[in-house]
């Protein structure tokens, strides 16, 4: 499975995912945001960071890096594309994923472990784990609250589109919301960083179920 | 001819403004009553080269709406400065 990990100036955990993905037996390419093409690869990551700085929101100018055609159109195919973080962030901006993630609601800069509750398994990120389960992930981020109007969060209910909660909200996301996928499940968007929890060693290896399920999605795709 | 641009960026309502709250709350002990619904925003000027005021505003409005703004979260005003 090869797995592209894209680096926007500013990305900062390009390694990080790329050896999770390794760690889970794909293989890991890194793709400059310059790229045009990314027909093949099984799998995309966008990776946690600052993207062009975050310059006038987080997001804002990565989205018109020449590689998000190609993304838009790789997602459009039924790729699986995956959004952490500062990924995530890029993924609504660039219109991939519904709603927008504003500042914390206590203005700080908030990095630390937290649970998060699985809400769905019908998503590229978690087919292997089970609805209800819960994971501690490290969370690393300021602009980390979900928001959108009524009628796309009746939509994301309604198409089941809701990945993760928070079982604690830190950040004032709506509903809890941790993470979120399109309609499809092909996409999806998360906060917390997964490639950062892969071993106890580290304080938690409760990403890898989740990352498990994104290889193991890519590898039924092939 | 060049156009002088405001263009203001405010948060659409019922997006939560916590700086703006933040701001409303530390009114009070600076002396400051009677100050309620702070929000906060971004102001981008710059010029634009077009044959009319209308057309300068229009161009000014739709980088506003691509670029300096967020329509899922924020709402755009571009307007001659001045």
């Amino acid at each position: 499975m090869r797995v592209g990990v894209v680096i926007f100036p500013g990305s900062n955990c390009e390694y990080d995912a790329a050896s999770a993905m390794t760690d889970l037996g794909a293989t890991s390419e890194f793709v400059w945001h310059t790229a045009t093409d990314l027909s093949h690869l099984d799998g995309v990551i966008l990776p946690g960071g600052f993207a062009h700085g975050d310059y006038l929101r987080p997001g804002a100018l990565a989205r018109f890096s020449p590689v998000m055609g190609a993304l838009a159109d790789f997602a459009q195919a039924g790729g699986a594309v995956l959004g952490i973080c500062n990924g995530f962030q890029v993924l609504t901006e660039a219109g991939l994923l519904p709603g927008a993630l504003v500042k914390n609601s206590g203005l700080t800069f908030l990095s630390m472990p937290v649970t998060v509750v699985v809400s769905s398994t019908r998503s590229v990120l978690t087919r292997a784990a089970q609805v209800g389960q819960e994971l501690v992930i490290p969370i690393n981020h300021f602009s980390g609250s979900y928001t959108c109007d009524d009628a796309t969060y009746d939509a994301l209910v309604a198409n089941d589109q809701i990945v993760l909660r928070y079982r604690d909200n830190p950040n004032g996301s709506r509903d809890d919301i941790a993470a979120i996928s399109n309609v499809a499940g092909n996409v999806v968007g998360l906060m917390p960083h997964p490639e950062r929890a892969m071993s106890t060693l580290l304080g938690s290896a409760d990403g890898r179920v989740l990352l498990e399920g994104f290889v193991a999605a890519l590898a039924a795709a092939h | 001819m060049n156009y002088p641009i405001v263009v203001d960026v405010t948060l659409r309502a019922g997006i939560a403004d916590p700086e703006g709250a933040t701001i409303e709350r530390a009114l009070p002990a600076l002396g400051f009553d009677g100050v309620a619904h702070v929000r906060t925003g971004k102001t981008f000027r710059f010029d634009v080269e077009a044959l009319d005021e209308a057309s300068a505003i229009e161009v000014a409005h739709a980088l506003a709406e691509r670029l300096l703004s967020n329509p899922v979260i924020e709402r755009a005003v571009a307007r001659l400065e001045g």
